[in-house]
């Protein structure tokens, strides 16, 4: 494998080993928001406990959280170092505003969470509580806005002085609308996760007839948490943000292996098996109008197939070559005025151009032929896409099912009636995890060859650095997280096999006591 | 506001970032390193974790949000440092993970083993980074080799055995003593009876080092060459690290204006030194020790960021390595608005947490 790759392998790794504990993180720390408040209204003392016992897996889920956390954050620097000098100065500043704005928030009111029971009031250690969740969630919020401007890039433009891309509209980074679409799907899609794994922790538990008071609480604000979060993880899906832009168009029809533009409004593929040699799709089954209906929410706008947008591409490749060449007169001769203008009257298209530099190096001299092979490599890989994202949406749907059944048994009184539904809400437990990595790898495999659409191809964004120190790093990491995982995983069973009694017992445990 | 002073503005508040992440997490990585000395009992070992229990983590985000900010207002920076200096980051981030897991995981399991396990697993976590980020300091003076070709793309020929030479293994010595006295202070301070007996007799050592150090390092760093823009460099123009000459000089890294925060850090130390029987005023003043060093270091190297030894006219500078002025400006006003928030529910939460950890104080949802 070659640097590019072995960057983008060590980056999947890494960021998808760091998102088993960040929905977990999401979701528990509002539920715990939601228990502690039952406990300060109601005063009793069992929801306390509820939120301890929660509190010490999630502490667990936490620190994991923030120690693969810590990777992402210098990556970009260490793995991706033309990334970041090409798109710092508007990537970086959401990073930072996460940072100054969310991780204080969270990292500092954590510590009183866990720490300060018996030095606050009630109202304060709630206050605490809520800060924590509201910190967890703000980084969610400007983590997606940097990776919303990497899938459809506002308010930025090419500055030849500085060969970078430089904010031009702060607001429209802000308001980028893939990045609130995404926001809201992502931190719901935590919710569910942090209700399902309270639901089937619990389940277990009534299986089993242990902690019986205690999982039926717990399952019932899950039921109800987990209900809503569940239809808003579907109903405000990420489509919404897929009709903005060229990639996200080009994703959709990668999603729906719809090779050709289909009259609106165009019919979903419920299934079938994309072939990408031949540009078709066998054995498909399709719902008349729902694609139409679902990513452009009307009934005459047509989704574009891949075809279409592949033409699109080759015809911007074209245009950002003069672009390109006029920046290779300006590099020289940086007064001149000829070149500037056609630059500037290029330059969206620059980005395209670029494509061309995994096919030769001179791309100043790119034959028609390599153009339309550029364009043909926008196309991303579309069996993977295909099936994820229908894995994922499958999931979804069924998380629907089983907290519409837990929120109707838990209003019944009944939770621990049937014990196949028991059965169902415990080994439904992995599942929130698949949905989520199944989308990350939607959202970002799809997003290639770029690593910034339109804009930065993926291969060119790496480091100089020797693809054998990325070999080292990328195998450290790999048994170092592999290590990691498995304490981690022992500890959390450690402490559900325990159950709550016990765990808040357990947890202060010390063999020489002062 | 213009933009050169909106670059200097972020210079110096890059500096308070550092200083931040070095007087706040410099303590806690400094108790980790003296974790298995200053305690050798594991109730001990608890009250040790426990002093830092509730704040390390808000402590680590100084790191990470140096990081972000670099990011965000020193791009170029950003790139070359962490590229260049690969594997070396890889080696504080793998110790630095080893800390939150450290911390929780600990006292979570009671077989003696795994305890003693992660009790090393955290002095590396406070022994490696300490050490270093003083040898990339170090490094900083001698230059790193990189250039850039014509897109901006940054060339690099660094290994992690040529940043581990002498001066800057002095550097990271000293780095290392800084951080063991901030940690031997703060302890001096958060426990009593016997672990706060033991830390008070390390505080002595760590100053006395930590002076000899850094004065050795100064010495040393006199005749270095150091780095100088040759003829006329705007400082409102476009930040493209390739349009300037640099020139080097013998001596060329001192300054009469970093001379006060030499005083200061050696001030700062002898008064760990002189006050240990006085706790809080103790610790304030060897917090004032990576106050003076971080800024007797960026003040020596101003206008410089990142020296190239490779391509003296690609070092990286303030005038040449910042953000657009619009990037500037906007994250000058979020940090305004932000870092005194920040410091002050800090100062809360240090607040109700006041007070020495003592062994009733382990337990429940304690480390």
């Amino acid at each position: 494998m070659d640097l590019v790759e072995l960057s983008r392998l060590q980056f999947a790794v890494t960021a998808l080993y760091h998102f088993i504990f960040v929905p977990l993180t999401l979701g528990l720390s509002v539920l715990l928001g939601i228990m502690e408040t039952v406990y300060v209204m109601t005063g009793r003392e069992i929801w306390r406990d509820l939120v301890k016992f929660w509190g010490i897996l999630f502490g667990i889920n936490f620190a994991m959280g923030v120690a693969t956390g810590l990777t992402m954050e210098f990556q970009f620097g260490t793995n991706w170092a033309y990334y970041s000098q090409y798109v710092g100065d508007v990537f970086g500043a959401p990073l930072a505003i996460e940072g100054l704005m969310a991780f204080f928030l969270e990292a500092t009111f954590v510590g009183l969470f866990f720490f300060a029971w018996d030095r606050l009031s009630k109202v304060q250690h709630l206050m605490a509580t809520w800060t924590l969740a509201l910190g967890t969630n703000l980084s969610a919020l400007w983590i997606l806005i940097a990776n919303g401007w990497m899938q459809y890039p506002v308010g930025a433009r090419f500055n030849a002085d500085t060969m970078r891309m430089e904010v031009s509209d702060f607001m429209a980074v802000l308001f980028n609308p893939v990045a609130q679409a995404k926001f809201v799907h992502t931190v719901s899609a935590g919710y569910v996760t942090g209700s399902v794994f309270v639901l089937a922790i619990s389940a277990w538990y009534l299986l089993r007839g242990r902690h019986v008071e205690f999982a039926r609480r717990s399952m019932t604000v899950a039921a109800s948490f987990g209900l809503a979060s569940a239809l808003s993880v579907v109903i405000l899906g990420d489509e919404s943000g897929y009709t903005a832009g060229q990639n996200q168009k080009m994703k959709i029809a990668a999603i729906e292996a719809m090779w050709d533009t289909e009259p609106a409004p165009a019919s979903f593929t419920l299934f079938g098996l994309p072939d990408r040699a031949n540009h078709v799709t066998h054995y498909e089954v399709q719902v008349p109008w729902m694609l139409g209906l679902v990513a452009t929410r009307s009934t005459d706008t047509p989704v574009p197939g891949i075809s279409e947008l592949v033409g699109t591409a080759r015809r911007n490749i074209a245009d950002g070559l003069i672009a390109y060449r006029a920046l290779t007169v300006i590099k020289t001769a940086p007064k001149d005025a000829a070149a500037r203008t056609a630059l500037d009257a290029h330059v969206n298209n620059l980005g395209y151009a670029l494509l061309l530099k995994n096919i030769r190096p001179d791309i100043e001299n790119a034959t028609p032929d390599e153009i339309a092979r550029a364009a043909a490599s926008t196309v991303p890989n579309v069996p993977v896409l295909f099936w994820a994202f229908r894995i994922m949406v499958g999931l979804g749907l069924w998380f629907i099912a089983l907290f519409a059944a837990s929120f109707w048994f838990s209003a019944k009184r009944q939770l621990d009636r049937y014990r196949i539904y028991l059965w169902a809400a415990f080994l439904t437990l992995p599942l929130p995890w698949i949905a989520a990595e199944l989308g990350w790898i939607v959202a970002e495999y799809g997003r290639q060859p770029w690593v910034i659409v339109g804009v930065l191809p993926t291969a060119l964004g790496v480091s100089s650095t020797a693809a054998g120190n990325v070999l080292l790093s990328l195998t450290g990491f790999a048994l170092f997280y592999s290590c990691l995982l498995v304490v981690d995983l022992y500890l959390l069973l450690k402490y559900i096999r325990l159950g709550p009694d016990a765990a808040l017992t357990a947890q202060g445990h010390t063999e020489e006591a002062a | 506001m213009d933009y050169e002073t909106l670059r200097l503005i972020w210079w110096a508040l890059l500096g308070i970032l550092l200083i931040g992440f070095a007087v706040m997490d410099g303590f806690d990585l400094g108790t980790a390193a003296l974790l298995p000395f200053v305690a050798r009992t594991d109730i001990e070992r608890r009250i040790v974790l426990n002093t830092v229990g509730p704040v390390w983590e808000g402590n680590q985000v100084w790191f990470i949000v140096g990081g972000g900010v670099i990011f965000a207002a020193w791009p170029t920076l950003y790139a070359a440092s962490f590229s260049g200096f690969y594997l070396a980051m890889f080696l504080v981030l793998a110790t630095l993970i080893l800390r939150p897991a450290g911390f929780k995981f600990r006292s979570k399991v009671s077989d003696p083993r795994w305890r003693a396990f992660w009790d090393w697993a955290l002095f590396a976590g406070g022994v490696v980074p300490a050490l270093v980020f003083g040898v990339a300091f170090g490094n900083l003076f001698l230059g790193v080799p990189f250039g850039f070709d014509s897109d901006l793309r940054l060339h690099t020929d660094i290994t992690l055995f040529s940043l581990l030479n002498p001066f800057a293994l002095l550097v990271g010595l000293t780095s290392l003593s800084m951080i063991v006295l901030h940690g031997a202070s703060w302890l001096n301070y958060k426990t009593d009876g016997t672990v706060q007996a033991r830390a008070r007799r390390v505080m002595p050592f760590a100053a006395i080092a930590f002076g000899a150090l850094f004065l050795l390092a100064g010495a040393w760093l006199a005749r270095l060459d150091g780095y100088v823009i040759a003829g006329a460099m705007a400082h409102d123009g476009p930040s493209n690290p390739t349009l300037k000459e640099v020139a080097r000089v013998a001596g060329g890294w001192v300054t009469g204006s970093a001379m006060p925060a030499v005083a200061a850090a050696l001030v700062g130390a002898a008064g760990a030194l002189l006050l240990r029987r006085r706790p809080l005023l103790a610790f304030f003043c060897s917090a004032l020790v990576p106050i003076g060093t971080i800024a007797t270091a960026g003040l020596a190297l101003f206008p410089f960021l990142l020296p190239s030894s490779s391509h003296p006219g690609a070092s990286l500078t303030v005038w040449d390595a910042s953000s657009s002025k619009l990037t500037l400006g906007v994250m000058l006003g979020v940090t305004a608005l932000l870092l005194p928030i920040i410091i002050a529910y800090t100062a809360m939460v240090y607040r109700v947490m006041r007070g020495p950890v003592r062994a009733k104080d382990v337990g429940g949802h304690s480390y």
